[in-house]
């Protein structure tokens, strides 16, 4: 058993050895290491009680217990798919959790070498070159895009075009990222449920910097027009930035090909379960805006043994060296979480991705159907192919469905009055029968 | 001590473990395939690695052997407290009664709300600070977050002419670059020649174009700013608040406060401080606290306690979002663990061995450490030497070295923060390791390391000819 202290139980001094380290440090106590002036020590304590292991385990399962047991056909941006077991094993690995930065590339290839690997699925995927190996969430990587673009030479404008809808949260925390900047966010409009281009080309000019569209949009509707955005964003020296998934991708065209200078999202929608919102940033965009790059990069080089080794390289934008003028604020980032979902990305292979993306487009289409024969309800409220999710409208108050939802144990998201919108996975799949009963009853 | 790290290599190519995709690669063509889509909305091909569940397991688990982590051996890497991380926190944050979707209803959610409520009480209580959010997912959005608070608090009361942080030249460089990202000048301020905040240049770097100053305490010399009463004195005095980067909290458990020195506005590093696991680089957590008169500027959606409950609102005057949802929240659950497991005696004893270690350690070095006295972490002087050629060095004597060449005010700098989780004898093979390097020959270092699972890097060569994915490695 591990010794029981007074004090914490992960620091491992045995009464004598303490006192051996006071005597070879010339002090008595501990206390007499603080150079801290009375009138700012603390004297008092904080009230916390020190429980055991046991207790703390039964503390927070008794507190999630709280939380009601709801079947979630949730999404908006955050969606959990089946995690592998080899996953939280493999990746639960002592070395893995408990190493930090890879400053001393010699004795870190391992993980240097997993997110060499993050990096290079992704750049499969998207098709761009360059990959960083994380930002802290979609959001974020939103922003960092954004003021790269107000650095890059030949992208000049002060003003942002975003979707007047999008995953909710991106546009406050972008706000933030370009608060420090004199650039403006303008929104441009949808039609049905996806980029309404005549209503953007009227609004893009030689001012714009930057034009932000997502696909699947936020409605989960698979946007037809990428490629008239980005021309219209390069046709005014913007840059095209594009907010897309790891499973859509799968299937989705490259977003490279369609014109995308720049990908971001939320990648832990594979490799993490549903963490209220916790995120991996993907960053990926063109070789020429390289030295622009926020973030940390994974090159490939050799060791004095001739052999290929991976570090970190051009750490000169960092933060650590080029400190108010590094391209980014960013340190500690989500690196574990981008090893996990080059796992999952590996375990699920080409296949099983394609499989998977394949699945999130029948199961929306399924549900959607299902409901769209409820008296009352209709589903998919925009004609569009959708990915994962969609939106329904109903005769009766949204909000008194989505209530009547929760009691018999399903949430879905309220829109407005009398919209709804629901996100379906494999997770959720053999929910549908119950859901599309609950919604009969609810709006009888 | 010595270590030999696993090196798994291939004898007949110049590989270590090769690359998955170079083991085996598969190519799905989508016009093969009876997908759901019109071809116009659909890319052609895609190809990834095809690695059946074992080998999957083992090119990962031998990834993992070629990685040194704290449960390897010590990690006293300056500024970044590699504590070890307990593993019952693992299976707590693991509960899948905690894993919900962010867009529930506050009244379904009452749990995770609660486990929220009471870690921003614990986190108010241990900075002294009024109210705290959980959002920023790392230290640096912290600092962005603190300072973005600033910047609304001095635009509410017609102050928005502030423009300047200022920034002790010790500081990290996240502190620099999160004023500069919320649009401040950054005025650094020159240290004095005792390590410390030089009152006068301090005096004389303020003025009512101050918005804030960012300080770490103790500083990341290990150094306790004793002024910081007359620091604080001088800043507010200007006009311009006060901000505590957290990173260095772990020296002050239970012994001093931020809340009480002084500060507006602090980040907790809870990947330092509250024993997180760093994950190799992250993802951490930082929260943030504020006085009460700050409070109202909080990020969104913020917790609070009610009547009957627990619920989420956007305060008053609400500086927006800084992270998409809620923060990082399986790291807030680990925090919230270790401190209950802790408790006032436990975060006590934190402090107080992080600090004994540290000067324990420092007291077997046979190097100049310039300034003292130091707490939870002290920087030593490689003197002649290079710092980062020490560094190399010391990797084949099973230990992590420290943080090089920051603070730049120390010649050739070992940044060095053994944390409290090691033990005595820990600490002697690290200081032999200190030691026999800083007695040997630095032409010896050019060869080293020689048992780590890659040899000496070559870091010119990466920046050179840039390769960032296997698509630019020729596979063997
Ligand atoms: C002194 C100091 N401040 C700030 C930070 C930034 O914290 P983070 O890496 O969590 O963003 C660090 C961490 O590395 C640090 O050492």
């Amino acid at each position: 058993m591990a010794h029981e202290t007074d004090g914490s139980p992960f620091t491992p001094h045995a009464p004598e050895e303490t006192a051996a380290m006071l005597e070879a440090v010339g002090v008595q106590t501990e206390d007499e290491l603080f150079d801290i002036p009375d009138a700012v020590a603390f004297d008092d304590s904080f009230g916390i009680d020190q429980r055991t292991e046991r207790e703390i385990r039964e503390e927070c399962a008794e507190l999630f217990g709280r939380n009601d047991e709801l079947i979630e056909f949730l999404g908006r941006g955050h969606y959990g798919h089946y995690i592998p077991s080899v996953v939280d094993d493999v990746a639960g690995r002592s070395e893995f959790l408990t190493s930090y930065t890879q400053y001393q590339p010699e004795i870190a290839q391992g993980f240097l070498q997993a997110l060499f690997e993050y990096q290079s699925m992704f750049v499969e995927l998207t098709g761009l070159p360059v990959v960083n190996c994380s930002s802290y969430d979609a959001a974020a990587a939103l922003g960092e895009a954004a003021t790269m673009a107000t650095r890059l030479r030949g992208v000049d404008g002060d003003r942002v075009l975003v979707p007047e809808a999008m995953v909710p949260g991106r546009r406050s925390v972008l706000e933030n990222y370009l608060a420090g900047t004199d650039v403006s966010i303008e929104a441009y409009p949808f039609a049905d449920g996806t980029v309404d281009v005549d209503g953007l080309r009227d609004q893009v000019d030689a001012d714009t910097l930057f034009v932000y569209l997502e696909n699947p949009t936020v409605y989960g509707t698979i946007e037809p027009a990428v490629v008239e955005v980005c021309e219209l964003a390069d046709d005014h020296d913007a840059l095209a930035t594009l907010g897309t998934d790891p499973v859509a991708m799968g299937l989705l065209a490259e977003p490279a090909s369609q014109g995308v200078d720049v990908v971001i999202g939320d990648a832990a929608s594979l490799g993490l379960p549903t963490s209220h919102g916790m995120g991996l940033g993907l960053f990926a965009t063109r070789d020429t805006f390289l030295r622009q790059v926020p973030g940390r990069l994974v090159g490939a080089t050799t060791d004095d043994d001739g052999r290929r080794a991976y570090t970190l390289t051009l750490q000169t934008r960092e933060q650590h060296i080029r400190r108010e003028r590094a391209t980014s604020n960013i340190c500690t980032n989500q690196a574990w979480v981008g090893l996990r979902t080059a796992m999952h990305l590996t375990w699920l292979g080409a296949d099983g991705l394609v499989d998977l993306a394949s699945e999130c487009v029948e199961l929306a289409a399924e549900l959607a159907a299902r409901l769209d024969e409820i008296e009352g309800v209709t589903a998919p409220v925009y004609e569009a192919h959708h990915f994962r999710e969609f939106v329904a409208r109903t005769d009766a108050s949204a909000k008194s469905v989505a209530d009547a939802l929760v009691g018999a144990g399903y949430a879905v998201h309220v829109l407005d009055d009398d919209h709804l919108q629901m996100c379906v996975t494999e997770l959720t799949a053999d929910a549908i029968d119950g859901l599309v009963k609950a919604f009969e009853e609810a709006t009888a | 001590m010595i270590y030999d790290q696993a090196r798994w290599r291939r004898t007949e190519e110049p590989v270590y473990e090769p690359l998955s995709a170079e083991k085996a690669e598969r190519t799905v063509d989508l016009d093969d395939r009876d997908v759901p889509l019109p071809d116009e909305l659909t890319r052609d091909e895609v190809t990834l690695p095809r690695l059946s569940e074992p080998e999957l397991a083992r090119h990962y688990t031998r990834l993992s052997q070629m990685t040194y982590g704290v449960d390897s051996g010590p990690y006293p890497l300056g500024s970044c407290t590699m504590k070890y991380n307990p593993k019952f926190t693992e299976d707590v944050a693991a509960d899948p009664a905690g894993l919900i979707h962010p867009h529930r209803g506050d009244e379904t959610t009452q749990g995770t709300l609660e486990l929220c409520g009471r870690l921003q009480d614990y986190l108010a209580r241990i900075g002294g600070m009024d109210a705290v959010t959980l959002q920023p997912p790392a230290g640096a959005a912290g600092e962005f977050t603190g300072i973005r608070i600033a910047a609304n608090y001095h635009d509410h009361r017609g102050e928005s002419h502030r423009d300047e942080v200022i920034v002790p030249d010790t500081a990290h460089g996240t502190n620099f670059a999160s004023a500069a990202l919320a649009g401040y000048d950054v005025i650094e301020l020159p240290s004095g020649d005792d390590g410390r905040i030089d009152l006068s240049a301090l005096e004389a770097a303020t003025s009512d174009r101050t918005a804030a100053l960012m300080l770490t305490n103790p500083n990341t010399l290990g150094l306790f700013e004793r002024d910081i009463e007359t620091i604080a004195a001088t800043v507010h005095d200007a006009g311009g608040l006060l901000y505590y980067d957290g990173a260095n909290l772990n020296a002050l458990l239970g012994r001093a406060r931020p809340g009480d020195m002084g500060f507006d506005i602090m980040h907790y590093n809870v990947h330092k401080t509250f024993a997180t696991p760093h994950g190799g680089g992250g993802p951490g957590a930082g929260p943030v606290g504020v006085t009460e008169d700050l409070q109202p500027f909080l990020p969104t959606p913020h917790i609070r306690e009610t009547g009957d409950g627990f619920e989420t609102y956007e305060p008053a005057q609400s500086i927006g979002k800084v992270h998409g949802f809620c923060g990082n929240w399986l790291v807030l659950i680990k925090a919230f663990a270790y401190i209950a497991r802790l408790g006032d005696p436990g975060l006590a004893d934190t402090s107080a061995k992080a600090v004994l270690n540290a000067n324990y350690l420092g007291s077997q070095l046979d190097m100049e450490i310039p300034h003292e006295p130091y707490h939870h972490e002290f920087v030593a002087s490689a003197g002649d030497k290079d710092a980062a050629e020490v560094a190399k060095a010391m990797l084949d004597h099973g230990v992590h070295p420290p943080t090089t060449k920051w603070p730049d005010i120390v010649r050739e700098a070992l940044m060095t923060e053994p944390t409290e989780s090691e033990n005595r004898d820990t600490l002697d093979q690290l200081a032999r390791a200190f030691n026999t390097v800083a007695a040997g020959d630095e032409d010896d270092f050019a060869d080293a390391p020689r048992r780590t699972s890659a040899r000496r890097i070559d870091q010119v060569a990466a920046a050179r000819d840039v390769r960032l994915s296997w698509h630019d490695v020729e596979f063997e």
